[in-house]
């Protein structure tokens, strides 16, 4: 899908925009440094849950918007897999109207307040930004505007609920409640269906909700943003997994009649090195479920959860930075990430690694574990690991990491986060063995419509890409939206 | 949702639940798990599911009290509801004819034996069951046992009922006096890796069925991670039955114990909470 250029020079055009341009050259415009966020002290965050970018002040982000260019052909909107339109909802912040920015948000996205806060800003939108591309300066902090934005509105007590058209009275199904699934039944809800969204575990959100930390993401925000979609109509049903609790063909006798797969990647990987099994040994998944969703480090619920005072955490990526920042925030004195790669490679956000190192996170790079041990109990006690080199670029394109003989040695560990990799969950292709499926065990879907090969079935995020971010799942979620309503309004018309 | 319709003691620690959830008790087959959690601050347990009702849109769960989850489930009456209840899931047992098969439920682990045991003997199946405890009222279900089996023999630690033994004695008997094609073994962990050298010895082929310490349930986690001939299996979304002369028992053994002494914590303060 591609934003029409006719819409967005129309847009530019309009009276209110033109204006704004005005208020400043643009030389002045680019004299402005980019906005630094504030943050809660290192000292004081790990410390408690609280959240570590504190956002931008009303001053701030005006004073930031105006550095934007309002450029005549916005290459920032290219970066952003739901296509927002960044010149107008950020010349609205410059304007100071910031109710009306919002309103811009949400034209395309569902999840504003969330997509300001973990979206990798930086590869996408800000990476295509003029400030980049051209003038080789920093971009326009357009993330932190984002989330000023959809702030402003929540704490205004003003939120607006996107329009929604009469009521079709079509059932549309949406399996699995994290981005992809909440994006998709937002846009649905917009056109007028009656839209359900079934979630397996007890609480709406999918990964949003177990797998992103409090201090990255307060579940009170992803709690707003689901609220809206209720007051736009869509349906919530927990503990309910379909192919399970009830089948395709069930829910196609009760009249629903399109489904939306956005399962997610719920497989964690694990290594399958000797001694990967014992106690204190976890996934990264099981880790922030524990400690997430699970609420486990709060001594008045049931669910248990160990973290020791030595942690180490196995790879590099988003996950991993969360689990190793989770395990300094529950008491461990050593918090170390352990890669088997360099830090040029590492696939985290810069911001998060910049935030673990603030946290005194240690960073042991070139080097991969082969082996773990444990006490007569069965309690990890020490893991071996090897140190590596880089080789030939592999398939991924990164340097292939390759053992260094002969280097091996023992670090003392209570607490061991396996952080490698996630497969598709196979529990809803496993139920429909009609459903076309990769190797891997993701869904086959055509590349545009995101259609699997049951034609009434769309699917997207991670069961469709393997494991990727909560915006291009967002971007998935809007994409098959669109393609499902043309689909099912020429099988009306046909 | 997930209303209590009825509540027996089977003993003491011993308790029969049957549930509103119309959904689960259609879809169920035996072997199936459902994951549980009662009241927001809850724990997510699994719990097989003994019996279902379809016409009457119920299932059955016996739960043994051991922990604050099971104490919290098992206080519950009849009217109230379990906040949170999801399923079915796991793999459904494989019911095929084979002969003649030998079921063996120790404790609780005769709960979740029961559906296969009908599903066996609905299948044509000549099953023998040994029922085993440490005593006469840990025995439970033995008239529902009995009505699907050819043969029902209880084995009791302190001899209170049945023959004094344990349920390998009564296995090495059976296996002794005749030929068995097929064994299937629910119970502790501890029985069920003595119940499979049993079978081994006599090489019979083996079921266990496999209650571990789960999160979602949905393979998302991975803390049900068991070895099973040299490989790592999720018992949530790979089990939860294995060929248990694969199965490494005594890792698993280990694995349960990994949260004892929160779980001893957690328990005594619960029943603290009870008391004032």
């Amino acid at each position: 899908m591609a934003v029409s250029k006719a819409y967005l020079k129309e847009e530019r055009e309009q009276e209110w925009r033109v204006e704004v341009r005005k208020l400043l050259k643009n030389k002045e415009r680019t004299a402005l440094p980019r906005v630094k966020m504030g943050e809660v002290e290192a000292r004081e965050r790990i410390c408690s849950n609280i959240e570590v970018n504190k956002g931008l002040s009303a001053d701030e982000a005006v004073n930031e918007a105006r550095r934007c260019l309002d450029c005549p052909d916005p290459t920032c909107i290219s970066g952003c897999p739901v296509e927002i339109n960044i010149p107008k909802f950020i010349k609205r912040i410059e304007q100071g109207d910031f109710l009306k920015a919002a309103r811009v948000l949400k034209e395309t996205s569902t999840l504003p307040a969330v997509c300001g806060r973990v979206c990798p800003q930086e590869k996408q939108c800000e990476a295509k930004c003029f400030y980049q591309l051209k003038l080789k300066n920093e971009p326009v902090a357009i993330g932190y505007l984002e989330r000023f934005a959809a702030d402003y509105e929540r704490e205004s007590g003003q939120i607006s609920v996107p329009e929604v058209a009469p009521a079709n009275g079509i059932k549309i199904a949406v399996i699995g409640s994290g981005p992809a699934g909440l994006t998709f039944a937002g846009d649905m809800a917009k056109q007028g269906y009656d839209v359900t969204v079934f979630e397996a575990l007890h609480e709406i959100g999918g990964v949003l909700k177990y797998g992103i930390p409090e201090f990255r993401l307060p579940n009170s925000i992803v709690d707003v943003e689901i609220d809206n979609l209720k007051r736009m109509g869509v349906k919530f049903e927990n503990n309910f997994i379909v192919g399970r609790t009830a089948s395709i063909e069930d829910l196609k006798e009760e009249g629903f009649a399109g489904f939306f797969t956005g399962s997610g990647a719920g497989l964690p990987r694990f290594m399958n090195i000797p001694g990967e099994n014992y106690i204190g040994i976890l996934s990264s998944n099981e880790y922030l479920t524990r400690v997430n969703l699970m609420d486990a480090a709060n001594p008045d619920t049931d669910t248990p959860v160990i973290s020791g005072k030595q942690v180490a955490v196995i790879g590099g990526g988003n996950t991993a930075m969360d689990s190793v920042r989770t395990a300094r925030r529950l008491g461990a004195e050593r918090a170390m990430i352990i890669y088997r790669r360099s830090m040029e490679e590492m696939p985290a956000r810069v911001e998060e690694i910049k935030h673990a190192q603030e946290e005194g996170i240690e960073f042991l790079t070139l080097t991969n574990p082969v082996a773990y041990f444990a006490d007569e109990k069965g309690r990890v006690n020490k893991v071996r690991v090897q140190k590596m080199e880089l080789g030939e670029p592999d398939a991924s394109g990164r340097r292939r990491p390759m053992p260094v003989e002969g280097s091996e040695y023992d670090i003392d560990v209570d607490t061991v986060v396996v952080s490698v990799g996630v497969s598709p969950n196979p529990l809803i292709p496993s139920s429909l063995p009609q459903l076309e499926t990769t190797r891997w065990g993701t869904i086959v879907v055509d590349e545009d419509k995101l259609q699997t090969s049951i034609p009434e079935m769309f699917a997207g995020g991670d069961i469709v890409r393997g494991g990727a971010t909560v915006i291009l799942a967002m971007g998935d979620g809007r994409n098959a939206a669109a393609a499902m309503h043309k689909y099912l309004q020429d099988k009306r018309n046909a | 949702m997930n209303r209590i319709v009825e509540k027996e003691y089977f003993s003491e620690n011993v308790v029969r639940l049957e549930i509103e959830a119309p959904r689960i008790a259609k879809a169920r087959r035996a072997g199936h798990f459902v994951i549980v959690k009662v009241g927001e601050r809850g724990e997510r347990i699994p719990l097989t599911i003994a019996a279902a009702d379809a016409k009457r849109g119920t299932i059955t769960l016996v739960i043994q009290r051991v922990g604050v989850s099971s104490r919290r489930i098992t206080d519950l009456n009849v009217g109230d509801e379990l906040t949170d209840l999801v399923g079915p899931l796991g793999e459904a047992t494989h019911i095929e004819k084979v002969g003649t098969v030998l079921a063996c439920g120790g404790g609780v682990g005769v709960a979740p034996l029961l559906p296969i045991v009908e599903a066996l003997k609905k299948a044509g199946n000549k099953v023998i069951t040994i029922l085993a405890a440490r005593s006469k009222d840990l025995i439970i279900l033995e008239d529902q046992i009995a009505q699907y089996s050819d043969e029902v023999i209880v084995m009791t630690d302190d001899g209170s009922y049945g023959t004094k033994g344990l349920v390998t004695d009564g296995m090495k008997a059976v296996m002794n006096r005749e030929k068995v094609d097929q064994a299937v073994i629910i119970g502790p962990a501890i029985m069920m890796k003595f119940a499979a050298l049993t079978t081994k010895e006599y090489n019979v082929p083996t079921v266990a069925s496999l209650n571990t310490i789960m999160v979602d349930g949905t393979g998302m986690c991975g803390a049900c991670r068991i070895t099973v001939g040299g490989k790592t299996k999720f018992v949530c979304i790979d089990g939860p039955e294995f060929d248990a002369h694969q199965v490494d028992f005594d890792e698993m053994l280990l694995r349960l114990n990994g949260y004892k002494d929160i779980e001893k914590g957690a328990d005594q303060k619960y029943l603290n909470s009870k008391e004032e």
